[in-house]
C-alpha cells in the first residue's frame, strides 16, 4: 500500500484499503478559516451540540485578519463566540497568520496525521507526511459532529523530481513546471507522491510551497516521504506522538511524471490560468503596478529573505506597489530579527500584517482594472486579486522582487539586464 | 430528488474556477438568496440575471476547480439550476455539491456537443441525456451509490439530522 492509504486504512479501522472505495475516516485535526461561517451554520441546521474532540478543531483567522469591513467583523465575531461556547483549546485569532503556516508552526500538523480543513490549499500538510485535504463548510460540519469524513481512497500519481536547480531558481518555479505539464485536471481526485533527489534534499519551506500547488493540478492530496529536516521540525513542535508511515516497496503508481530540475530556468504562469507556464525568459516585456511577496505559497522566511537579498541597498520601480506580508507572526518577528523587513521597507515595500493579504481580494492590496500584478501566491484566475481586467502573472519570490526592481516581470538570474 | 430533469442549456467553457462562480470580493455574504444572484459573475454578472429558474449550466472540463468555497455551489443552487452537467468536476466542488443536494453529471464532450439556449431532457438513472433540436442521445457517467444516497436524502443536512436522532434514541 501507499503511505496514504496506509494513513486511511489506520483511520478508518482498516487492514487494508483498495483504489476508489468508500471509507469512513477519523479527522486528526479539523481546521475552519475566516470564510467559512457557514460551516457554523450548517452544525447547527445539522441539530448539532458539541463539537466532538475540543483538542481537535481550530478556527483560524487569516483570510478578513483584520477585518477589512463590518461584515467580516461579524464574521469573526459569530466565529469567536462558537469556539467560546465550544470551549475550543486551540484559537488562532488575527495576530496569528495564514492558517497552512500557523498549523505546522503550532505543532498540529505531524507525520500519518489526517487534518482537513475549509481549504483548498490544505494539500500543503503532504509537505510533513500527513494526509491534508479541504472541504467546504458544510462537509467541515459533519467532521465537527463525528469527527469522521468520508474518503474515496484516490490513485496514487508519483512526480518524480531529480537534480538540483542553480542559485535563484526556486521551489515555485519547480511547482510551476510540474503543473504547467499536468495541467490544472491532471490530478483531479487523485492523490500527487512527489519523490526523487531533489524532493530527498529539500527543506521544509520548499515542500510545503510544492505541496501547496498540488491542488492547482486538481489533487485531492500531496505526500512527500518525511526527511530529516521536516522530522527535526516536527519533532520540537508536535503536540502528540507520531508514527512515520512508508510506502511499500514495489507500489505500483497510476501514473510517474519525470522532471529534471538541473538546467531549469525560472517560470511563470501567465494570466489567466495556473497552468499556463512558460520559461520567463520567454514572455514579451510586461510592465507590472504591483509586486506581491506572500500567502501560504510563499510567504515565509526563506521567500522574504529571497525578496531581500534582491532589494537590500536598492529602490524598487518608482511606478511599482511591492507588498510583504509575511505568512505568520513567527515567520514576521523572525523577519525582523534577521533585519529583512527593515532592508524590504528601506527598497519601498509596503508591509502589511500576517495573513492571506489582497491573494483572493479580500483586502490589503486587491488591484484595479488593467493592472497587472506579479505575484507568488497560488492562483491567477480572472478577477482573482481584484478587478476582473486585471493581470496576475504567478512567479517565485525571486522574480516578483527582480521585477520590482525593473517595474517589469524580470528574470532574478540576470538581475535588471532583461 | 428528481432524477428526469429539463431545460435549457447554457454552455460555459474549461477550467471555470471557483473564483469566476463566486468572486472572493462576495465572500464575507452569507444570505442565500443574495449569494445566488451573484452567481458567476467572474464569467459575466448578466448570467444571473438573464437566468431563468429550471435553466441548466452546462461546463467544460474540470469545473469548480479552485478554492474549496461552498458559495460557489450555494449560488449555482440559488440561481435556479437544479443540476450541473460538465465535461468533468474538480473535486471539493464535487463534494460540496453533493452535499447540499446539487447532482452534478459527468458527461464527456457535452460543452462543444451543445449550444446557448438548447433545450435538453436528462435522466441520471438511465446515463442519458438527449438534446431536443437534434434528437441526439449522450451518455452521461452513473454518481457513486454513497452520492447518490445523500442526493436522495436531499443532501448531507437531512441524512445528519436522522443520525442525529438515533444517536440521542439510543443514548
Amino acid at each position: 500500500m501507499h503511505a496514504i492509504e496506509k494513513i486511511l486504512a489506520k483511520n478508518s479501522g482498516r487492514e487494508l484499503v483498495e483504489t476508489g472505495e468508500i471509507v469512513m475516516a477519523k479527522v486528526d485535526f479539523a481546521e475552519i478559516n475566516d470564510l467559512y461561517l457557514q460551516t457554523v451554520y450548517s452544525f447547527y441546521e445539522m441539530d448539532g451540540e458539541k463539537v466532538w474532540d475540543k483538542d481537535r478543531a481550530a478556527f483560524v483567522f487569516d483570510h478578513y485578519a483584520p477585518a477589512p469591513t463590518i461584515a467580516s467583523a461579524q464574521i469573526h465575531k459569530e466565529m469567536r463566540e462558537f469556539a467560546r461556547e465550544q470551549d475550543l483549546t486551540y484559537h488562532f485569532d488575527v495576530n496569528a497568520g495564514v492558517c497552512h503556516q500557523v498549523m505546522p508552526e503550532a505543532g498540529l500538523v505531524y507525520p500519518g496525521m489526517i487534518l482537513v480543513a475549509t481549504d483548498s490549499h490544505t494539500t500543503t500538510h503532504g509537505a510533513f507526511g500527513a494526509l491534508g485535504t479541504g472541504v467546504g463548510a458544510t462537509d467541515m460540519a459533519t467532521i465537527l459532529m463525528t469527527g469522521e469524513l468520508w474518503f474515496r481512497v484516490p490513485e496514487v500519481i508519483e512526480v518524480r523530481i531529480d537534480g538540483i536547480p542553480k542559485h535563484g531558481v526556486m521551489p515555485k518555479d519547480v511547482v510551476l513546471l510540474v503543473l504547467g505539464k499536468l495541467k490544472a485536471d491532471g490530478a483531479v481526485y487523485k492523490a500527487i507522491d512527489f519523490t526523487g533527489t531533489y524532493i530527498e534534499q529539500l527543506g521544509v519551506a520548499g515542500r510545503m510551497v510544492i505541496c501547496n500547488m498540488a491542488v492547482e493540478m486538481g489533487a485531492k492530496t500531496a505526500y512527500m516521504q518525511p526527511n530529516d529536516e521536516v522530522l527535526e521540525y516536527v519533532s520540537k513542535r508536535a503536540v502528540r506522538p507520531f508514527e512515520v508511515v512508508f510506502t511499500d516497496d514495489g507500489y505500483q503508481y497510476s501514473e510517474t511524471y519525470h522532471f529534471e530540475v538541473t538546467d531549469l530556468e525560472p517560470q511563470v504562469a501567465a494570466p489567466s490560468s495556473v497552468d499556463n507556464v512558460f520559461n520567463l525568459d520567454d514572455v514579451e516585456k510586461v510592465r507590472i503596478d504591483q509586486a506581491f511577496v506572500g500567502t501560504c505559497t510563499g510567504g515565509r522566511l526563506e521567500d522574504i529573505q529571497a525578496a531581500a537579498d534582491i532589494l537590500r541597498d536598492k529602490k524598487i520601480a518608482k511606478w511599482v506597489r511591492l507588498l510583504v506580508i509575511p505568512a505568520s507572526t513567527e515567520v514576521m518577528q523572525e523577519s525582523i530579527k534577521k533585519g529583512y523587513l527593515q532592508e524590504l521597507m528601506d527598497a519601498g515595500a509596503t508591509i502589511s500584517t500576517p495573513g492571506c493579504g489582497p491573494c483572493l481580494s479580500a483586502h490589503e492590496g486587491v488591484i484595479a482594472s488593467g493592472e497587472v500584478c506579479v505575484s507568488t501566491s497560488n492562483r491567477n484566475f480572472p478577477g482573482r486579486m481584484g478587478s476582473t481586467d486585471s493581470k496576475i502573472y504567478l512567479a517565485s519570490p525571486a522574480t516578483v522582487a527582480a521585477s520590482a526592481l525593473t517595474g517589469y516581470l524580470t528574470n532574478p538570474i540576470e538581475r535588471g539586464d532583461k | 430528488m428528481d432524477t428526469k430533469i429539463s431545460g435549457k442549456v447554457i454552455v460555459l467553457g474549461n477550467n471555470i474556477d471557483t473564483d469566476q462562480i463566486y468572486p472572493g470580493r462576495f465572500l464575507e455574504i452569507t444570505n442565500a438568496e443574495e449569494i445566488g444572484k451573484r452567481c458567476l459573475s467572474g464569467v459575466s454578472p448578466e448570467i444571473a440575471e438573464k437566468f431563468q429558474k429550471g435553466d441548466i449550466v452546462v461546463a467544460g472540463t474540470n469545473f469548480g476547480c479552485g478554492s474549496s468555497r461552498e458559495h460557489a455551489a450555494i449560488a449555482i443552487i440559488n440561481m435556479g439550476s437544479s443540476v450541473v452537467l460538465a465535461d468533468s468536476f474538480a473535486r471539493i466542488f464535487f463534494r460540496n455539491a453533493i452535499n447540499l443536494g446539487l447532482p452534478l453529471i459527468t458527461c464527456k464532450g457535452i460543452s462543444s456537443k451543445v449550444k446557448d439556449g438548447q433545450l435538453v431532457e436528462l435522466d441520471i438513472e438511465a446515463g442519458e441525456l438527449t438534446v431536443k433540436e437534434t434528437g441526439e442521445v449522450l451518455k452521461t457517467d452513473k454518481l457513486g451509490d454513497y452520492a447518490m444516497s445523500i442526493l436522495e436524502a436531499g443532501g448531507i443536512k437531512p441524512l445528519m439530522r436522522e443520525k442525529m436522532r438515533k444517536l440521542k434514541a439510543d443514548q
